[in-house]
């Protein structure tokens, strides 16, 4: 077995303060999340950890990875990008934008690029829906997206640049002025 | 337009505790705390506050299901924000994450419950950070934690993160995620979360925006705040306009305003010139209306549900001449077929082969035989099902096709 990082560990300690003693499982879905940020996908060992850690059977880890959609058991690309491919983002164009993206990475949603630098996957609804089409690039967000902007976000990432995300996200409706 | 929720959301910093309490925030938690946890629950009773998480249901009713007598209790945030269309509540967290937190105490205070949990959808790493920093700040000065505000109430909050899963947004689903399992929804009856919910405790599953509202309702006292809405729902409402308009976006509105006046003045009618074909009021899972049906309309859950669909989240889609109405059918099975937690036969197989019947009609491969078929096996989860994702599906995919057939006609060529 990889030995865990120490920041996880530290990490998960941290995290099961949360939840009453008697109920420290409540901390596997952060404590999972947390360690596939670290280690990078929520491999055999990350689960025995887990179940070891969090005091239950390792078939029950296996059951929440296979349920919940951001939980990978394979490594994603380094920039892992989730694209909205729901509703109102599709009647702004996303279908056409999304294969855009995968021309120009090369690879297809569910895919991770040969370099490992790109994967892409195609989600449901991300709660921005009148500032669509949207995708999350890791834990940045960008709306309105367009051909050029996505030109320009790939560019950066290519030079192993993270751009900044469109945070906190636009002021449309009664509630400012519109920002574009 | 008097805003109340969003009056904040262009100040700046205002998710920093020291703008928040230049505007009062607290001052609220402070005089609830000073008055007997009953009273709090009457007063929400009182003022109409609605549930804007879907079902509309009276806040102040559910506060008063918890048992008498039964210890520890919980309250549970629900800020999934995960049916399509829906993008208010991150909003709240973003930018006013003090009021929602300010409103999630006032319920602890009145249910006596002394551990809040936000869950907040996984995709929500920005809304999250901030809330995070905000639970910090308020904790630093006295707002949560131990005897707070020198009162004998104690309560801690924490933010606990889903994983990418609509159904973990059905309040019993949320439970279950919260526990650490998958997010399968339990059976109501017993399973009423007011009653028998987190660990089997009695637990408030309240939406963001709903808590946001509570200290609304007290600093504007019950009356004045149900008569910013209709006789059956106060206060206003946070709508999502997305979709087929010039100016998408979140619009603070009393309850029962006009949808008219929302698409047309404030959203601005389709762009490029184009003309409403339908319209969903409530997020996907709401059965769509035509442009004619919509007409007229108010936003309010009774008058909704008049005109054959209903409020839901206020996720307002509009829909305009140039969309398919089979080619939006398919963008919402595709959902539906995915999310689909897979407990009930119904829904875990039906919404797949739904799906499956939509796409070959879409590829031109279908007969008139699959549009009735589509139709009968949507009436499968209807009302059969553990949860009301069963419906969820059945009756929006009922109405495309009723209200719509012609278009899905004219794709078979036989
Ligand atoms: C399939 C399904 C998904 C739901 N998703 C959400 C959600 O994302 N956010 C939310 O607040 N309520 C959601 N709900 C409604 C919750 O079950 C629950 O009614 C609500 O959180 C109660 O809060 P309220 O009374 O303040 O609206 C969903 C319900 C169903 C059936
Ligand atoms: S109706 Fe669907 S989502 Fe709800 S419990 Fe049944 S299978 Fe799960
Ligand atoms: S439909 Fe794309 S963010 Fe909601």
């Amino acid at each position: 077995m990889n030995p865990i990082p120490e920041s996880l560990e530290k990490k998960a300690q941290e995290i099961i303060l949360r939840y009453p003693p008697e109920h420290r499982s409540a901390a596997l879905v952060p404590v999972l999340l947390e360690a596939q940020k670290i280690v990078g996908c929520l491999s055999p060992d990350v689960e025995a950890w887990a179940a070891e850690t969090l005091g239950v059977t390792p078939v029950r880890v296996r059951e929440v990875i296979s349920f919940y959609g951001m939980m990978h058991q394979k490594p994603l690309g380094k920039y892992h990008i989730m694209f909205c491919h729901n509703v109102s983002c599709s009647i702004q164009g996303a279908e056409s934008l999304q294969d855009y993206l995968e021309t120009k990475l090369g690879i297809k949603a569910g895919d991770v690029s040969e370099d490992g630098q790109f994967s892409i996957a195609a989600v449901e609804c991300l709660g921005a829906c009148g500032w669509g089409p949207v995708m999350l690039v890791g834990e940045e967000q960008f709306f309105q997206l367009t051909a050029e902007k996505i030109d320009n976000i790939i560019d950066e990432l290519r030079q192993g640049r993270m751009p900044h995300g469109d945070t906190p996200t636009p002021l449309i409706g009664n509630v400012g002025l519109p920002t574009t | 337009m008097e805003r109340y929720l969003s009056k904040h959301f262009a100040t700046p910093d205002m998710r920093r505790l020291s703008v928040a309490s230049k505007h009062g925030a607290y001052e609220m938690l402070e005089r609830a705390l000073k008055m007997e946890p009953g009273e709090v629950v009457e007063l929400v009773k009182a003022s109409g506050l609605r549930g804007h998480g879907g079902a509309g249901f009276s806040a102040g009713l559910k506060w008063s299901f918890v048992p008498k007598d039964t210890f520890p209790r919980y309250v549970t945030v629900n800020a999934d924000e995960s049916e399509p269309g829906t993008f208010k509540d991150r909003l709240i967290l973003e930018r006013d994450p003090h009021l929602l937190l300010e409103g999630a105490l006032i319920c602890a205070w009145a249910v006596q419950a002394e551990t809040i949990y936000i869950y907040i959808r996984g995709e929500y790493f920005y809304p999250t950070k901030v809330m995070d920093a905000a639970i910090e700040e308020a904790r630093q000065k006295g707002y949560i934690g131990e005897r707070i505000l020198g009162s004998d109430f104690s309560c801690q909050v924490y933010t606990h993160p889903g994983a990418g899963m609509y159904i973990c947004g059905e309040e019993t689903g949320l439970i279950e995620s919260l526990e650490g399992k998958k997010g399968q929804p339990r059976f109501k009856p017993p399973y009423y979360p007011a009653a028998i919910g987190l660990w089997q405790a009695p637990t408030i599953v309240n939406n963001v925006e709903t808590l946001a509202a509570v200290p609304w309702v007290m600093r504007l006292g019950p009356e004045k705040f149900a008569s910013l809405g209709t006789p059956k729902s106060g206060g206003t409402c946070l709508a999502s306009l997305s979709g087929s308009v010039k100016n998408p976006g979140v619009y603070e509105i009393p309850m029962g305003f006009p949808l008219d006046e929302l698409i047309y003045e404030l959203g601005g009618g389709p762009p490029n010139g184009g003309k409403v074909k339908a319209v969903i009021p409530g997020g996907s899972s709401s059965p769509i209306l035509t442009a004619e049906e919509a007409k007229g309309i108010k936003l309010d859950f009774e008058s909704v549900a008049d005109a054959g669909s209903m409020l839901g989240s206020a996720a307002i889609i509009v829909v305009d001449e140039s969309v398919s109405i089979p080619q939006m059918l398919y963008w919402v099975l595709r959902f539906y077929a995915h999310e689909s937690c897979g407990q009930c036969t119904q829904c875990r197989e039906g919404t797949g082969w739904m799906l499956r019947l939509c796409k070959r009609l879409l590829d031109g491969k279908g007969k008139m035989r699959d549009i009735d078929d589509l139709d009968e096996i949507a009436d499968a989860p209807d009302g059969t099902t553990i949860c009301a994702f069963g419906p969820a599906v059945s009756w929006p995919t009922k109405s495309y096709l009723k209200k719509f057939r012609h278009e899905f006609e004219a794709l078979v060529k036989e």
